[in-house]
């Protein structure tokens, strides 16, 4: 199990490393999608180590999730902008109940053991 | 862990947010969130870089105006007539700095304590208000009028502009001093009338006294005067 946080760090990490070290840059109108969509996929990353913890992993389910959540989340900004609605703000709250939810149930399996 | 194929996918993704992490952090870096300040700061010292450059060019125009002088000064005598034909055109212009008998008004926002529900407005000196009293006192045969320096032209605007009035494209704020060359006594009284002017601002609480000194000093309008669209009508 600790092989997998370790992993999850690591990637992060790397990650990390590789986007300041690399001349990719979004443009600053954008970079409100992008926010929301950096919520989506750490929400998706949190889900995915919750369900490795339950044992409910699926590779399938956990890749799409990540992808379409992260892409659907920019996308409902996107078109909220050009409503004139702050629909980036249901993304905003809808992912953040889900992290803490997340969180909260990963400590509780790390306080199980 | 139902494959072993989970750990690479969720390592990947992490490096995915990652990625997407320090892209936005990059980004966020470039524009400061206090941008809203920092436009204020900006926009505040333009200001005072523009308040400087008007001053300096408020002296260079003295200057330039005593050279003149003195350039007129220097002409020959056979300039004399028209040298004091020029003095008097200034002077009727408004110009020229002018002393002699006259009254200082000074007035100011009332100091009654507003009870709930009142309108604030009506305690305060309005453009209208000085207004009327430059108009009365014009009325009542003053030759030169100031208010608070700014010296009263055929073409002066006094005007509401926000918190404050606008004299000369100067802005003022109370107190007002308003400064008139005339007789002192019908000035004075001119304003005092019953039911005039002072009386319906003392109404309201707006504080205001008159001085009447021995002598009492206008200064001269230091802007340009320019002409962009008038100009004289030759006769015959």
């Amino acid at each position: 199990m600790l092989t997998l946080w370790f992993l999850a760090l690591l990637g992060l990490l790397a990650g990390i490393l590789l986007g300041l070290n690399s001349p990719l840059v979004i443009p600053a109108i954008y970079s409100k999608y992008m926010s929301v969509a950096i919520l989506a996929a750490l929400d998706s990353v949190f889900g995915g180590l919750r369900s490795s913890m339950e044992d409910t992993f699926d590779n399938l389910v956990f890749i799409t999730g990540f992808f379409s959540n992260a892409l659907l989340a920019a996308l409902l900004a996107y078109i909220g902008d050009h409503l004139g609605v702050e629909l980036y703000m249901a993304a905003i709250v809808a992912f953040g109940v889900r992290i803490f939810q997340n969180l909260a149930i990963i400590r509780r399996h790390f306080l199980k053991k | 862990m139902k494959s072993r194929s989970g750990y690479l996918t969720i390592a990947l993704v992490s490096l995915v947010l990652g990625l997407m992490l320090a892209v936005q952090f990059k980004v966020t870096q470039g524009s400061p969130a206090d941008f809203g300040t920092r436009r204020t700061q900006d926009v505040v010292s333009e200001l005072k870089q523009v308040t400087e450059e008007r001053d300096n060019l408020k002296i260079e125009l003295e200057e330039l105006r005593i050279s003149l002088n003195k350039a007129i000064a220097g002409q020959q005598e056979g300039y004399e007539a028209l040298v004091e034909e020029l003095n008097k055109a200034r002077q009727s212009a408004g110009l020229l700095e002018m002393k002699g008998p006259g009254i200082i008004l000074t007035l100011n926002d009332s100091n009654k304590v507003l009870q709930p529900g009142e309108d604030p407005n009506l305690y305060l000196i309005h453009d209208e208000d000085l207004l009327m009293v430059v108009n009365e006192l014009k009325a009542a045969g003053a030759e030169a009028i100031s208010v608070n320096g700014q010296r009263v032209l055929a073409t002066t605007e006094i005007r509401c502009a926000g918190p404050i009035i606008q004299v000369n494209g100067n802005r003022i704020a109370p107190p007002f001093v308003v400064t008139a060359i005339g007789d002192p006594n019908s000035l004075e009284s001119s304003l005092n009338l019953k039911g005039g002017v002072l009386e319906s601002l003392q109404f309201w609480g707006i504080q205001t006294s008159i001085e009447k000194p021995k002598e009492v000093i206008v200064p001269g309008y230091s802007g340009t005067i320019k002409f962009k669209y008038a100009s004289p009508v030759k006769e015959g």
